[in-house]
């Protein structure tokens, strides 16, 4: 563990968290918390957890945020009802 | 307003408990805390897994090992777990026939210079950089008992490549190489690969998932070797459902459940 390194990234982390929960555009939110699982997959690496930080790469930073982003496509602002 | 300040103070509570909590925590990678010393003279769980596992069954990455044979049943519910999630999102999306008609979306095609450009660009680099991610993957599956990686992982960067073919060109070349029908069997077979593994286990007189009786079927010299290559046969089985349902998924997600068109 590095010290500074780890601060970095809980600062960031938080940082990307905050503004993913409070940005009103819902694309700008899903992109900016594909870059918070890829901040928490830093963190995950340098502490030794290799395989739950691929696991994080690839699920969290990679194909949840193309989910989220394949979903706000297909939603309108008004409801169609 | 007032349901927000009660939320914050709420939030803030609990925040403070949890911090609270965590300062009793032994440090991190402290050898002397119980999870790692373990209590008295008894051995931990942790310093079994660390001493005994390459001796039980050769393969060098313990996370592998501990998921794919320790706890192997664990890892076979989480399977059919992501199976689950894949199947209820194909129950409420997927339409068809005239229902299909009316939620179609057609994208305006950019047949402008402008838009021909970005198809090639983006064309090209997809076409370069898939055979390498599927590569990367198989890669990922096969070689997870030696390092980092596995079924799952390899298995989410599989789908992904496809997602990119999707994204790339439209869904319609995704489903040309990848049909609904074939990867609702391979989630299926995946699934079923694992249990088969099980199964077999038993039916040479073991417990479910005890691979080291395999050695009859597999022919390798000592139960080590086949814990080792049955390891590899249930990360198989998981690539192939978490292939299927990561592209189901986005499949469905992306065209409404008509699986045309797409993004």
């Amino acid at each position: 563990m590095i010290f500074a390194f780890d601060i970095i990234i809980l600062i960031f982390l938080v940082v990307a968290a905050i503004i993913s929960l409070s940005v009103k555009d819902l694309l700008s939110s899903a992109m900016i918390f594909g870059i918070y699982g890829f901040l928490i997959c830093l963190l995950w690496a340098e502490m030794g957890a290799v395989d739950v930080a691929f696991t994080e790469a690839a699920v969290g930073a990679g194909v949840s945020a193309v989910f989220f982003i394949a979903t706000i496509y297909n939603t309108r602002r008004r409801s169609s009802d | 307003m007032l349901t927000k300040v009660f939320a914050t103070i709420a939030v803030v509570i609990t925040g403070g408990l949890l911090l609270y909590g965590v300062s009793d925590f032994p440090a991190f990678g402290d050898p002397h805390s119980p999870a790692n010393a373990g209590v008295g003279n008894e051995e931990s769980i942790s310093q079994y897994f660390i001493t005994q596992t390459y001796k039980d069954t050769k393969v060098p990455n313990i996370v592998t090992a501990v998921l794919a044979d320790y706890r192997g049943y664990d890892t076979m519910f989480e399977t059919v777990v992501i199976f689950a999630a894949g199947i209820a999102i194909f129950a409420i999306l997927r339409v068809t026939g005239n229902e299909a008609e009316k939620k179609s979306i057609k994208p305006p095609l950019d047949s402008s210079i402008n838009g021909d450009h970005q198809r090639i660009i983006v064309g090209t680099t997809c076409r370069i950089v898939i055979p390498v991610v599927q590569m990367f993957a198989l890669y990922v599956v096969a070689h997870g008992h030696h390092s980092p990686g596995g079924g799952f992982q390899g298995g989410v960067i599989l789908g992904a490549s496809f997602i990119l073919v999707a994204m790339s060109e439209d869904l319609n070349a995704a489903l040309r190489r990848f049909s609904e029908k074939t990867y609702l069997t391979l989630a299926c077979v995946g699934i079923l690969i694992y249990a088969g593994f099980g199964l077999m286990c038993q039916f040479l007189e073991r417990n479910f998932l005890d691979y080291g009786i395999l050695q009859k079927v597999l022919f390798t010299d000592g139960p080590e070797m086949a814990r080792s290559h049955s390891m590899l046969g249930v990360e198989v089985g998981v690539a192939f459902t978490v292939t299927a349902i990561m592209f189901a998924i986005y499949a469905n997600l992306s065209s409404r459940g008509v699986l045309k068109n797409g993004l």
